[in-house]
């Protein structure tokens, strides 16, 4: 088992004018290839700074960040963009699906700014395989409004899968849904992680939904409180 | 990110607001479709402009001889008499930017009819392209001589406005008999009235009649300097003397010879020199070109050898053809200005809902910022969609303002004229605005933060 996620000692502090604000203050945290991780914490935690960090959509204001074996932490914006659109996917609570685009455009989106060469084609065929594999291959062609809440969030999962991440990063993906179809998004989640291997790091305010994963990591006060092994 | 792929996402982020993007558009429209409109109105006032001052002698040279100096005295302009006819001939033969060309002999004399009489400004003798060198060739009564009445020296005359008027009180003058100095012509032509010249002379007051009947049989051995009245006719101050400021008539050391002795010792004919010759150019723009090509093939036939002065000058009509060009500029200027500022509220525009766009759509860049796309792509995205807006704006003007240009010149018969030129300009414009105005929306949006971006309600 190879680490994918090794932190050391990463802080994150703003600055609002005269007045520091640390947010993150020393997590060090390691995550295996094909772990399901579940970030569990208050609100003002940190757990979103941590998970924008781990996103490499931001940079720790010091202590290291190695993903897949490179320090990350010292990627400029442009290296940072392209990791991301290389190596992770992202699903966030509001799906945050483009409108007036159908599911199939969506899904096909990341692919535009991929460095891979693809023709218009391969791309539409790329993004239709995604879009079945989270079981919407019928509605390529829909757009976001004309989608239930669920089905949304799963053009979301497709849409970051489709350019083979190591890493799937999920914030409260099942926020705003019904049980029911939060069952169904984390089933998903789970098989993906089972049979495909994708690291996932998912954070959730609900304790049932953290019931799902074996290992869960507490934050307080923007520290790393305990990292237990489920059962 | 390949430019069709930029330019597809750009159309359809604009076709899902299409109603947006058109409005944004027609201030491009409208700013395009100015210049375009003003630029050919300005064009076609140019044309029609340059048309009117061609009437007036913008692009007439004037070939003159140069001046005499013997024994330290010089006689001035005009006073060599090595032009001719045959310097005419040569220099529209060889001349590329010359049109016509047109030799003059200028005699200044009374003219009778019946009771009448009266001294013209001008008695010109010149070819039948005389008129077509000063833009003249509308006839209000006859015709013009031709060219076969120059070669038998024909005592035929056209007659301007001022002479009907004098002469013949108003009434037709075609085939009556004016005396000039007792030789009868007979008037075969009124050229239509051109009013007074940029000196203020009555350009009416003309008698033209073949450069040949005009040398040999009235002005006969003429140096014409343009007194020959003077000598010539009845002299008013050798009657009454007291009027002689100055002594010059100097004391005739000789008897004068009556006409039977003058006609008893034949002078030798030299060849037939003429006062000036009228050459109109191609075009104003022509004008340079026209002079120098002028002094060479002059300079040729008369034989001149490099580093000898030339013994004749051609001068252009500077103050006209500088009033012209000046006028047109201030014009066509005017115009593109006004319809810049037309362009640039255009641009605004597109600045203005490109700004509102990308706020609109902060969490979109958000998310492709999330998912990989550089702040370049970001900035590629809404440039193009700026750029698109731009130039279909700056395609249907082009439309809008040949139609417009169209319906100028059917409704308000202004000239307008077609130009390729403003064409190029229009578009290559509309791009720029595009560019510059969609800038600085797309460079903010290529600077927003993913996390602040995602975040954006």
């Amino acid at each position: 088992m190879t680490t994918l996620i090794d932190m050391h000692d990463v802080t994150k502090t703003y600055r609002m004018g005269e007045v520091e604000l640390p947010v993150l203050k020393g997590v060090s945290l390691a995550v295996n290839e094909g772990e399901l991780v579940t970030l569990m914490g208050a609100s003002g935690s940190g757990k979103s700074t941590l998970m924008n960090v781990l996103g490499c959509l931001d940079h720790p204001t010091s202590g290291e960040y190695y993903l897949d074996g490179r320090e990350v932490s010292r990627f400029g914006a442009r290296e940072r963009a392209r990791l991301r659109n290389r190596s992770i996917g992202f699903v966030f609570q509001s799906f945050n699906l483009l409108p007036r685009m159908t599911a199939l455009e969506n899904v096909g989106m990341p692919l535009t700014y991929s460095r891979e060469r693809l023709t218009d084609r391969e791309k539409r065929e790329r993004a239709a395989e995604m879009l079945a594999k989270v079981g919407l291959g019928d509605r390529a062609g829909h757009q976001p409004s004309q989608l239930s809440g669920g089905e949304q969030q799963r053009v979301a999962i497709a849409r970051a899968l489709i350019n083979h991440p190591r890493l799937l990063l999920a914030d409260e993906p099942t926020g705003n849904l019904d049980s029911v179809r939060s069952q169904e998004i984390l089933r998903m989640i789970e098989d993906l992680n089972r049979t495909e291997g994708i690291t996932v790091v998912l954070v959730t305010h609900d304790p049932a939904v953290a019931g799902h994963t074996r290992r869960t990591v507490r934050m307080k006060d923007g520290l790393i409180e305990e990292a237990e092994k489920a059962a | 990110m390949r430019f069709a792929g930029i330019l597809q996402t750009g159309t359809t982020a604009l076709s899902r607001n299409v109603v947006r993007t058109l409005l944004t558009m027609l201030g491009i429209v409208i700013g395009v479709a100015a210049v375009i409109t003003m630029m050919e109105i300005g064009k076609g006032a140019t044309l029609a402009i340059q048309r009117t001052l061609t009437s007036i002698g913008a692009n007439t040279l004037v070939v003159i001889p140069g001046a005499q100096n013997v024994g330290g005295i010089n006689y001035g302009v005009g006073s060599q008499t090595t032009l001719t006819p045959n310097d005419a001939a040569a220099i529209v033969q060889r001349c590329q930017a010359v049109e016509n060309a047109a030799p003059v002999v200028r005699a200044r004399t009374q003219i009778v009819y019946g009771n009448r009489n009266w001294v013209p400004t001008y008695v010109y003798g010149s070819t039948a392209s005389f008129l077509r060198v000063r833009d003249w060739t509308t006839m209000e009564e006859g015709e013009s001589f031709t060219d076969h009445d120059v070669r038998n020296a024909s005592k035929v005359c056209v007659v301007g406005r001022t002479i009907v008027r004098e002469l013949f009180a108003g009434q037709s003058p075609i085939g009556k008999e004016i005396r000039v100095r007792s030789v009868a012509f007979k008037v075969i032509g009124v050229l239509s009235p051109k009013g007074a010249n940029a000196m203020g002379l009555d350009q009416d007051d003309i008698l033209l009649a073949p450069w040949t009947t005009i040398k040999y049989r009235i002005v006969a051995s003429s140096l014409s300097t343009g007194n020959q009245s003077v000598t010539n006719t009845t002299n008013v101050t050798e009657v009454n003397s007291l009027s002689q400021l100055y002594p010059n008539i100097t004391t005739s050391l000789y008897p004068t010879q009556s006409s039977n002795e003058l006609a008893d010792v034949p002078q030798p004919i030299r060849f037939a020199n003429v006062d000036q010759i009228l050459v109109n150019a191609r075009s104003a723009r022509d004008v340079p070109q026209a002079i120098e090509q002028i002094t060479n093939t002059v300079r040729d036939t008369h034989h001149l050898r490099p580093g000898e002065a030339n013994d004749f000058t051609v001068r252009d009509m500077t103050e006209i053809t500088n009033a012209m060009s000046a006028t047109t500029e201030l014009i066509t200027r005017l115009l593109l200005y006004v319809a810049m500022i037309a362009l640039v509220v255009g641009g605004v525009g597109i600045m203005n809902i490109m700004l509102v766009s990308v706020t609109e759509r902060t969490r979109e860049i958000g998310l492709r910022m999330a998912v990989g796309a550089e702040p370049n792509d970001i900035l590629e995205q809404f440039l193009t969609e700026a750029i698109v807006i731009c130039l279909a704006g700056g395609l249907i003007g082009i439309l809008v303002g040949r139609g417009a240009s169209i319906v100028v010149t059917k409704v308000l018969h202004w000239p307008t004229a077609s130009s390729l030129g403003a064409i190029v300009a229009a578009v290559a414009v509309s791009a720029t605005v595009g560019v510059s105005f969609g800038f600085y929306p797309a460079w903010k949006g290529s600077r927003l933060d993913p996390i602040e971006a995602l975040r954006y309600e």
